[in-house]
């Protein structure tokens, strides 16, 4: 299983005027791994497809604030 | 020909009076990567891509005016109900002067919508791959405006447009390993 979330840690230069605001995130979603969608994938109800936005839990990747602190050191 | 249905894709709610966030919310609607901009590109493109790929683009573009109309709804719930002093203190006030209440294709830096946003170039794949980005870049962007809202309801509704931007960019990228025709053969080389 890949995860959905990068971290990188920027150069933290002597004479940087701001304090380092520490790791950086980026997202890397499902459809970067998933190639060819393959045939009979689990599927959600109609109703839950509606509310996430995909029939396919197998295509569903959320998104939560990397800024906020109950979301830093999540990669998933 | 389009059938309407009198219903959004997807519930939009608001629980703040924040005419601020309208400002942001503007760019997917006026914006380079904005929706418009990519039902605009997707619906043209259909005419000179492969056959097989034609519905794709259909459904795609068909589905993006959807998702502005849920911006539209966002940012019209958002300024409706403020006084022409709360739109100038969240930044809006020459959008009021120019426009008044009435919503314009523009972003959120206040340019105007333009069609050299988007570009049509009759290559199948450089097409695709313009689509792809486009996907993505408006992914980021929904990423962007939740990070800076604190608005629960809405980034609920932003986060369904962001999962069908993860669907979109899939079904793209497999638009493409069917026009390479290689798809399921197993050939060595």
């Amino acid at each position: 299983m890949p995860t959905y979330r990068k971290w990188f840690q920027p150069y933290v230069g002597p004479y940087d005027p701001c304090p380092p605001l520490g790791a950086v995130a980026y997202e890397t979603p499902v459809q970067l791994y998933l190639g060819f969608q393959p045939a009979g994938m689990e599927q959600y109800s109609p109703v839950q497809a509606l509310s996430y936005g995909t029939l396919w839990p197998g295509l569903y990747t959320p998104y939560t604030n990397p800024f906020n602190p109950v979301n830093k050191g999540a990669d998933s | 020909m389009w059938y309407y249905e009198k219903k959004l894709q997807y519930p939009v709610r608001v629980s703040t009076c924040n005419p601020k966030l309208a400002r942001f919310l503007i760019e997917q609607y006026g914006g380079a990567d904005g929706e418009l901009a990519a039902a605009l590109r997707y619906l043209n493109q259909r005419y000179t891509i492969p056959d097989r790929v034609i519905g794709l683009l259909n459904d795609i573009g068909t589905e993006e005016f959807a998702h502005l109309e849920m911006i539209a709804t966002m940012v019209y719930k958002l300024t409706k109900d403020a006084t022409p002093i709360q739109l100038k203190e969240a930044g809006l006030g020459s959008h009021y002067v120019n426009h008044g209440k009435s919503l314009y294709y523009e972003n959120a830096g206040g340019e105007s919508f333009t069609v050299a946003y988007i570009q049509s170039k009759g290559d199948p794949i450089a097409d695709l791959y313009e689509d792809i980005a486009a996907e993505e870049k408006a992914r980021s962007t929904y990423q962007w405006i939740i990070n800076v809202s604190d608005d629960p309801a809405l980034n609920d509704s932003l986060g369904f447009l962001r999962e069908r931007e993860i669907v979109h960019s899939q079904r793209f990228r497999e638009a493409v390993e069917l026009i390479k025709e290689e798809q399921g053969q197993k050939k060595a080389y």
